[in-house]
């Protein structure tokens, strides 16, 4: 059925289709709509569930742990620096293969405190053994519940559905919601591999020596990978029973004979494919790559939708401080062996908006070959220059970001 | 698979202690019982005379003998989750679970969650760890726990100092201890006087229905306060005291005597609470000044001469002024309402 919803509603309902044995989160914007909802429609008994508030996102994880190693759903949701405060049990929920299903509203990470969107969090826990989704859109954000607890359940893995921050958390689009049925059929009932049972008892979470870490640890590796045959078989499953484009590992957009192609994830391709169609109506051969998988990463699928493209864009929403893009790491270690021009762009960090002139300025620059490897996209030159030289000028210079402030509103930067 | 229960055999005889079967058959313990669990069995890798062995034998016993043997057991990272689970061996015969160090009790909660969602409410939920992730990294979990009212019995080990990562300093240290972190050097040798961190008043504070201290000393005690505790629904907390013969530099054979003078000192009060009231108090029938509890203890080594004597009377008289303070308190010299 059709509605216009909040992306937040719309991903608590879709949440809620799945029948959710137990759901436990602690509240951090931009995630609060989803659990606000979720929390209200279990005291309305709309959905029968054990609705926990916790004390903290570590909690909220660890009761999510607890409540999956006793064989019931279990959900939960963060962003940012709720992530980070459960990161332990992140990596634990991982390592104990244990499929719990999380939705991370994607928020950048502080300091500077900053609550708008970014690819930060995200990005911090690609490797801790989580399946990592990114939807583009409301409608994917809704579709890709479903997949995740049907995925986690097949292979006892944790899923994490990535919807980046108030672009789709906080936008109302029209989402089409199936029926209840539909989902039943998307997803079984869930039968855990390993359960805590008085009938059966076994000892989950033993400690594991170097005789056999290295085991445990490629046998995670392995079952992670198997995401990457079972998401399009699923994919194709959701696509007959929802009868719409459903999830697959990527996702290709005019990428037939185009030359350069952007590569993205989350909302941010909705802009790049609203660019590409007007580059390519001024006849530039040019399309779009959207990683819904992230991790674990598609790499044969990645390098051979890029096989016959000359210069490759990425735009990110996050980067590793101290060396570059995470991404287009990733897409040149896909790309092995291949002499591809790989181009980085970082974007949208901390909410700023990706405006689509700012892109079209990009793409042209790669079409000509004049674009720069890495490029910090709307960077305010003038801002960061200022700093540096009040660094260099000042040992004791004062705290940056709020010298950045002072100076964008122009009070004593004359100074 | 489920475990064979194979019925214990006790090979001592004519003796009161653990087996205590020349009192009759309805008094007798848990531990005296053939048919009981052996919830964590023999075999596994702890300390002789490792205090938080026993006691957690002991209440997890109880726990299944009161439950049925309905029962999950959640374990925080410590002593007590190294010990019994090296790879590929374990000594739980109950459903086990340990996931990290601080988070025992939201494990718990989610565990007792996610059992009545799926129409198990009948199985209990039993949280454990030691002082360090109950006092210090757990506590924030653990007190959400207690203010959500959820239905698990939480059981904190304390021996009273981070010992399975060598003997640190936890919160529950006493002043004066020496740790690794608070060597028995310098001017104030041993860990400083703080204000300490009282777990059971802490979770008193709560006013969670049923809060007990016990030590492993007292096995009638320490099963009866189990088995209370599992007619409760909602939050509950037992405190025991565990002594580390490696921690506290003592004696293997002294574990249970160390908690006996711990009680009779004053220095642990043994008591239970409802809902935030004091209702019961283990008397101290054999008063003993702190001197007979710390002299047998290495931790402790500094405040005495080589003849045994108090060297460090200052120290020594803080120690006892906090042990008279309990013993008002709590009104230990009086009568018991048992």
């Amino acid at each position: 059925m059709l509605y216009q919803l909040e992306g937040s509603q719309a991903v608590a309902r879709a949440v809620a289709l799945c029948r959710p044995d137990v759901v436990c989160a602690y509240p951090i914007s931009p995630q609060t709509h989803i659990i606000e909802a979720l929390g209200a429609l279990v005291k309305s008994d709309q959905l029968d569930a054990e609705f926990i508030n916790a004390d903290s996102e570590f909690s909220a994880l660890s009761v999510s742990i607890g409540a999956s190693a006793v064989g019931a759903r279990a959900y939960t949701a963060t962003a940012s620096q709720g992530l980070l405060f459960m990161m332990e049990a992140v990596y634990n929920a991982a390592g104990l293969g244990l499929p719990i299903v999380m939705t991370l509203a994607n928020r950048a990470i502080g300091a500077p405190i900053n609550i708008w969107n970014d690819h930060s969090d995200a990005m911090s826990v690609r490797d801790s053994g989580w399946v990592q989704l990114f939807a583009e859109t409301n409608q994917e954000a809704v579709d890709l519940h479903f997949l995740a607890f049907a995925l986690a359940e097949e292979l006892s893995v944790p899923v994490m559905v990535c919807v980046d921050g108030f672009i789709l958390t906080h936008s109302i689009e029209r989402v089409d919601l199936p029926e209840p049925e539909v989902v039943d059929a998307l997803l079984p009932p869930f039968l855990p591999r390993q359960s805590l049972d008085p009938n059966d008892p076994v000892s989950i979470g033993a400690m594991v020596g170097p005789e056999a870490f290295t085991e445990v640890r490629y046998l995670a590796q392995v079952r992670l990978h198997q995401a990457l045959d079972v998401i399009p078989r699923l994919g194709e499953r959701h696509r007959s029973l929802l009868g719409r484009h459903a999830a697959q590992l990527i996702d290709g957009y005019e990428l037939d004979d185009a030359d350069v192609v952007v590569i993205a994830m989350g909302s941010v391709l909705g802009t790049i494919k609203d660019v590409v169609d007007d580059m390519r109506a001024e006849g530039h051969r040019i399309g779009a790559l959207s990683i819904t998988c992230f991790r674990p990463f598609p790499a044969a699928a990645v390098r051979e939708a890029l096989s016959r493209a000359t210069r490759l864009v990425v735009v990110e929403k996050a980067f590793s401080i101290g060396y570059g893009g995470i991404l287009s790491t990733d897409i040149s270690l896909a790309l092995r062996g291949l002499s591809t021009p790989i181009h980085e762009v970082i974007a949208g960090l901390g909410g700023r908006p990706v405006w689509a002139d700012s892109l079209r300025g990009v793409f042209s620059d790669a079409l000509a070959g004049t674009l720069v490897e890495t490029t910090f996209l709307d960077l305010d030159r003038s801002l960061v220059d200022a700093e540096l030289a009040r660094m260099a000028a000042t040992r004791r210079s004062g705290p940056p970001a709020e010298n950045v402030l002072r100076d964008l509103a122009d009070v004593g930067r004359s100074a | 698979m489920s475990i064979e229960r194979t019925p214990v055999r006790f090979y001592q005889v004519g003796s009161f202690a653990v087996g205590n079967r020349l009192v009759e058959v309805e008094r007798r313990s848990a531990q005296s019982d053939p048919g009981r669990a052996n919830s964590l069995t023999s075999g596994h890798r702890a300390c002789a005379g490792c205090g938080e062995a026993l006691g957690a034998r002991y209440a997890l016993d109880a726990a299944m003998r009161a439950s049925h043997h309905q029962l999950v057991a959640v374990n925080a990272t410590g002593c007590l989750e190294v010990f019994s689970t090296p790879y590929p061996e374990t000594s739980w015969r109950l459903p086990w679970l340990h996931s990290l160090f601080g988070n025992a009790a939201a494990v718990a909660t989610g565990v007792a969650a996610g059992l009545r969602a799926t129409g198990r409410g009948h199985v209990r939920v039993v949280a454990q760890g030691g002082d360090g992730g109950t006092a210090d990294i757990g506590l924030g979990p653990l007190s959400g726990m207690f203010e959500r009212n959820d239905d698990v019995l939480y059981i904190c080990y304390d021996n009273e100092a981070y010992m399975n990562t060598g003997v640190q300093r936890s919160g529950t240290t006493p002043g004066a201890a020496r740790t690794a972190t608070t060597e028995s050097v310098g001017e104030h040798p041993g860990n400083r006087f703080g204000q300490g961190k009282d777990l059971p008043r802490i979770a008193m504070a709560h006013e969670i229905p049923y809060v007990a201290t016990a030590t492993v000393a007292d096995l009638f005690d320490l099963e009866s306060k189990v088995e209370r505790a599992m007619e409760i629904h909602g939050a509950r907390y037992l405190h025991i005291l565990v002594p580390c013969p490696l921690g506290w530099g003592s004696v293997s054979s002294d574990t249970v005597r160390l908690a006996r003078l711990a009680h009779q000192t004053g220095l642990f009060p043994v008591f239970e609470a409802r809902y935030g009231e004091v209702t019961s108090i283990t008397p101290i029938r054999r008063p003993e000044p702190v001197e007979s509890y710390l002299r047998l203890q290495k931790r402790f080594a500094h405040l005495f001469n080589r003849e045994g004597e108090v060297a460090d009377r200052a120290t020594v008289a803080l120690i006892q002024s906090h042990a008279s303070h309990n013993i008002t308190r709590y009104g230990l010299l009086g009568d018991s309402d048992d």
